[in-house]
């Protein structure tokens, strides 16, 4: 079974590379544990990962209820932004009048700290959920537009000219190129937009909602409960690394053909 | 009366990018019968690709009249294939639907498409078949080599019967054998069809086995300056390139071309006295 040596190593590595994040993750760990015990560190100031951990034992079923809440508005709000950026994202790519017309007016946008609309969206909205939702909308819809519009901005011309000539309408060609080649684009976008919506809905959380873990955490903080508001810290953590892998999963089934297969795991589904 | 050309170009000229733009071409004139088979050759950047351009309608031109089937041209004309130097085939689809690509746009196929689909992929498989590609239909195009990709990139071109058919050097980047294997190809499929083809390419060879007529351009700015009719029997065989009327018709060709970028510089000097 083992007559070939080369392929042997090749595995041992996919083994090493498979288990590298959780050993760089229990390592950062450890020595977090580590420091704040030779140091002598107090708790309210940085609580060491045992003591996170015990506090998360303790306070699991607030924990889970606030996650759970952040995670709806999170998605929520995401799940928005992903309509909203695609649609917003295809008009722009596909004309450059619109492009012109709205990017400025994008950067702009996207420029203002999503901290001071917050206040603005309680006036019109009031505590609690929705604030979130559309907080995390706001933060996450911007990459999703950008890539969106670069994949179908950038189709190569000849190619348009192919289909073009052939008397395909505007919208057979974004049909037919513009989407499909943005597909990675978009992809791509979405592992970044996944994360910042949970910043977007933690902010909001923390200054306007009674529940979330944003919202557990000011909560803990005002108790001085350092270890809970590292436990918040934690959740989110682990929140946003799962909503990563979601996505990257949905990447890697739908627009394998970008990889061009090299690790033999990318055979495209045509469309 | 004679009927009229197919593809009537007339004094069209073509500046880029403004008045201080490139002038790539300058009251170009050229006219083509249905049915016909022309060859373009000319120096490098003369301004051929620019001509499909024009005639596919995908560009307007900056002066002058183009006219396919009769109507003046102001878009595209919706009824051309088209294959380039380089294969632009969809890295996300198959072979297969790539070449079926222009049965998804193009009246009546897009209509029939969904329900005889059966009939339509019987075809594709046929064309990839000929250019010596059955067995890879259900490869992409990054699995195949670059040669193979040009060649699915002619199968598309080829698929919806198109009226014109417009090559901007196809068989460039191919080697010798590939390319003269798809002469064959090209040559059947148009005696069995007869669309009209423009042909652009840099092989002189490749010109006169093809064409029913050869059309030289002059250097930049471009416009038609010499022409020849390519008598020899149908269909044409390898062989026949090596016999001497043809060596001869080769070197012509080529003492067009060497005159043509001869006059290249004086051909400059016209333009910077034109923007002026
Ligand atoms: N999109 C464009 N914008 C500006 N200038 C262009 C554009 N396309 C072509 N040109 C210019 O027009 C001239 C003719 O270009 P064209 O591509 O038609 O030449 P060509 O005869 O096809 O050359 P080649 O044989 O090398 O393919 C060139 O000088 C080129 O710089
Ligand atoms: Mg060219």
């Amino acid at each position: 079974m083992s007559a070939d040596p080369a392929l042997a190593r090749a595995r041992r590595r996919r083994r090493v590379e498979a288990a590298l994040p959780w050993l760089v993750t229990l390592a950062a760990f450890l020595l977090w544990e580590g420091g704040v015990r030779i140091l002598g560190v107090a708790e309210f100031i940085l609580p060491a990962p045992s003591a996170v951990a015990l506090s998360i034992q303790k306070w699991w079923w607030p924990i889970l209820e606030n996650a759970g809440q952040t995670l709806f508005t999170t998605v929520l709000g995401f799940l928005l932004a992903v309509a909203f950026g695609l649609a917003l994202g295809v008009a722009i790519g596909s004309s450059t009048l619109l492009y012109r017309g709205l990017y400025p007016l994008l950067i702009a946008f996207n420029s203002v700290p999503k901290v001071a609309v917050v206040p603005v969206l309680v006036i019109w909205f009031g505590i609690g959920t929705w604030p979130a939702v559309i907080t995390a909308f706001l933060i996450s819809f911007f990459p999703i537009v950008v890539n969106v519009a670069t994949g179908i901005a950038t189709v190569e011309p000849e190619l348009k000219d192919v289909l073009r000539a052939l008397g395909a309408k505007q919208t057979d060609i974004i049909r037919k190129v513009g989407l499909p080649r943005a597909m990675p684009y978009f992809f791509a976008s979405l592992k970044v937009a996944i994360t910042t919506a949970f910043v977007g809905s933690i902010i909001a959380e923390t200054v306007a909602a009674n529940a979330g873990i944003g919202h557990l955490m000011i909560v803990a903080s005002s108790r001085f409960d350092v270890p809970l508001v590292f436990a918040g810290l934690v959740v989110t953590g682990v929140m946003g690394v799962l909503m990563y892998a979601v996505a990257a999963a949905i990447e890697r089934r739908t627009t394998g053909w970008a990889m061009r297969g090299q690790d033999g795991t990318g055979l495209a589904v045509g469309g | 009366m004679p009927p009229p050309p197919f593809v009537q170009v007339e004094q069209v000229s073509m500046r880029y990018g403004g008045l201080e733009g490139t002038l790539a071409l300058q009251a170009a004139d050229l006219a083509v019968a249905r049915g016909e088979f022309v060859a373009v050759v000319g120096p490098s950047g003369c301004g051929k690709s620019t001509l499909m351009r024009l005639v596919t309608g995908l560009w307007p031109a900056t002066a002058g009249r183009v006219t396919v089937d009769g109507r003046p041209v102001s878009g595209p004309v919706a009824i051309a294939g088209m294959a380039f130097q380089n294969p632009t085939l969809l890295p996300w689809r198959s072979i297969l639907d790539n070449v079926m690509l222009p049965l998804e746009v193009v009246e009546p196929h897009r209509r029939q498409l969904r329900r005889e689909r059966a009939r339509y992929e019987a075809e594709a498989r046929e064309l990839l078949a000929q250019v010596g590609l059955a067995g890879f239909e259900q490869k992409y195009p990054w699995q195949l080599s670059g040669g193979m990709q040009q060649r699915a990139s002619l199968c598309r071109a080829l698929i919806h019967r198109p009226a014109l058919l417009m090559l901007d050097e196809p068989f460039g980047a191919l080697d010798i054998f590939t390319r003269e294997d798809l002469w064959a190809v090209l040559q059947e499929v148009w005696m069995a069809r007869r669309p009209t083809v423009i042909l652009v390419t840099h092989d002189l060879r490749e010109a006169a086995y093809l064409a029913d007529r050869v059309l030289v351009m002059s250097a930049r700015p471009g416009r038609i300056i010499a022409e020849r009719e390519v008598g020899f029997q149908r269909p044409r065989r390898l062989e026949d390139t090596y016999a001497p009327e043809f060596q001869a018709l080769v070197h012509e060709l080529r003492d067009h071309i060497a005159a043509a970028r001869e006059e290249g510089p004086d051909a400059a000097r016209r333009e910077a006295a034109d923007v002026r």
